[in-house]
């Protein structure tokens, strides 16, 4: 009897919550695979006709905005290693018992409403804003100068919301290093440089791959920064998503879209894995 | 893990400091300069946040610097749709911080005592719920409640949250499982306790702490979440989709008052709970 209760016990406790996750997570999966194949309109209602075509059409209406996004993803995913990997190496190597504060700073952000620090950035950026005015004022800039709209304003927003995810893995993955191994490096007549290409580098590659995981996914999907701090010259595929889903109620389109994004982010992460390999990159996410 | 960090470093660096001692101090001073810049870049929008809930300008228009003013904390509640999307974030995330709490509670807890079969595929849910895009996420949850016909509002908002807080509750409280010392429910178990009882008196007081953290992640990931929300809203709004909705009209300064009192309560809470744990462990 006693044996019987233990072999069901993890299942009681996981089904509830398995449930949930099967649910709301997988099952929409397949409700939207569904309707991305469905023809109609959201006065007459859809039906399944299985009408594929809508991939194709929809690929090659917007394959620019697809394009762009992961430009933009790639562009940002690149800054974003560059600007958060001397900082994680600085807090995890020279950090000392304050290491837990620095972090703290770093998530400073995740206490403000993603939309609400946006449009913070725009309200920094505008033309007669704290920067630009004094530059142009100063002569410094011409007056046809502007950063909103444009793709680096874009691209500077999605850096900036996302780069916390950046900093922690890849600091988790530095903290980890045992500094025995540096000092062997060391003793081994290894200058620094060497050192940190030889010995520190490939010991923090897998925080770096769990970093671009979070980074890149949500930013070449993102359609907020774009949306505020861009133009219809940055248009990203997420706000195309949105505007179909919520404004045009053109459903099949936008699962279309929907699902061709979501292969497109597995093939990519998943060559990225293969070249790379998995098993320390899971571990490093699962913290 | 706080062990760890205390133990490690001055360790690296007495020893590296008697190698290289001059490289430490310029690359160190460098690098620690260039962490403060970028602690200042993260911090400058919550700064202009904060100085604009104290701006002197005039209704809606909040754009440039009027003078300095306090009264937009006394007229807070001054827009009753404001006030009301709001309210309905907080409840949104007081309900589906606590289900995920009590759904991710069961599979971390399984995850981290029971080896079975099919906790491999779990684990993979999991790990997919927390990696997929939130428009993914937000997209076929609409593409659901669309083919399911029913209605979208607070209860499919609370749903989707609910969805995406499980594994991070999970996975917390599994860490906490993980070490938990079994000889202390052993002891329940010979002086007679059942299985039921042993639960709630011994180990789950134990991993309280974790279900609590797991409660505040949770809490923190619906209170501003905006884009799973923006699908699965319909023509509900939230704090951050009345934000979204407002841009064009002009964002009027309570917006910013009320970030910054979110913004104050969240950091308060952090310092206080990081303050009591670090307590606990000495």
């Amino acid at each position: 009897m006693n044996r019987v209760k233990r072999q069901i016990a993890p299942y009681l406790l996981v089904l509830p919550g398995g449930i949930w996750l099967l649910i709301f997570f997988a099952v929409p999966m397949f409700a939207m695979l569904s309707l991305s194949l469905q023809e109609g309109d959201i006065v007459h209602g859809y039906r399944f006709t299985g009408h594929w075509q809508t991939y194709t059409e929809a690929i090659s209406a917007y394959q620019e905005q697809i394009i762009r996004s992961l430009i933009y993803g790639v562009i940002a995913t690149i800054l974003l290693i560059a600007i958060a990997f001397p900082m994680a190496y600085w807090i995890a190597f020279y950090g000392g018992r304050r290491k837990g504060s620095y972090l703290f700073l770093v998530l400073l952000p995740f206490f403000v409403s993603f939309v609400l620090r946006t449009i913070s950035w725009k309200q920094i950026l505008t033309d007669e804003g704290p920067v630009l005015q004094p530059l142009r004022d100063l002569g410094l800039i011409s007056q046809a100068f502007h950063i909103l709209g444009t793709p680096y304003a874009v691209i500077l927003g999605l850096v900036y919301n996302f780069l916390p995810f950046m900093v922690l893995p890849i600091y988790v993955a530095l903290e980890r290093i045992d500094p025995r191994v540096v000092e062997a490096a060391r003793d081994l007549y290894a200058n620094p440089a060497t050192t940190f290409r030889k010995v520190i580098f490939p010991l923090a590659l897998p925080g770096v791959f769990a970093g671009v995981l979070m980074t890149f996914i949500p930013a070449s999907s993102d359609f907020v920064n774009s949306e505020v701090l861009g133009s219809s010259d940055t248009t990203m595929i997420g706000q195309v998503i949105q505007t179909q889903f919520l404004e045009n109620s053109d459903y099949p389109t936008a699962s279309a879209l929907s699902f061709v994004l979501m292969l497109v982010l597995l093939i990519g992460v998943f060559s990225y894995a293969r070249i790379l390999g998995t098993e320390d990159v899971m571990k490093v996410a699962a913290r | 893990m706080t062990a760890s960090t205390l133990q490690r470093p001055p360790a690296s660096t007495d020893d590296s400091a008697k190698i290289k001692p001059k490289r430490r101090i310029t690359g160190g001073g460098l690098l620690h300069f260039y962490t403060w810049l970028v602690i200042a870049w993260l911090a400058l929008p919550i700064a202009v946040m904060i100085a604009f809930g104290f701006n002197d300008t005039q209704g809606r228009y909040n754009q440039s610097w009027n003078g300095f003013t306090f009264k937009w904390y006394g007229r807070l509640f001054e827009y009753p749709d404001l006030t009301s999307a709001l309210i309905t974030s907080i409840v949104i995330a007081v309900v589906s911080s606590l289900l995920a709490a009590a759904l991710g509670t069961g599979i971390g807890y399984a995850l981290g005592r029971y080896r079975f079969t099919g906790s491999g595929s779990l684990n993979l849910v999991m790990f997919a719920t927390m990696s997929s895009p939130e428009l993914i996420m937000g997209a076929s949850l609409l593409s659901l409640f669309v083919s399911a016909g029913t209605g979208l509002g607070p209860v499919t908002i609370t749903i989707a949250h609910v969805m995406f807080s499980i594994s991070f509750v999970a996975v917390v409280v599994r860490s906490r499982v993980l070490t938990l010392d079994r000889s202390i429910e052993e002891a329940a178990y010979d002086l007679g306790a059942t299985a039921w009882t042993t639960f709630w008196k011994v180990t789950f007081p134990i991993i309280l702490p974790a279900v609590m953290s797991g409660v505040l992640l949770a809490f923190a990931l619906s209170i501003d979440d905006f884009i799973v929300t923006a699908f699965t809203a319909g023509t509900t709004k939230t704090f951050p989709l009345w934000i979204w909705g407002a841009t064009r009209v002009g964002i009027p300064p309570q917006v910013n008052v009320m970030g910054t009192l979110i913004f104050a309560i969240g950091v308060l809470g952090a310092v206080i709970a990081n303050i009591r744990s670090s307590r606990r462990g000495k």
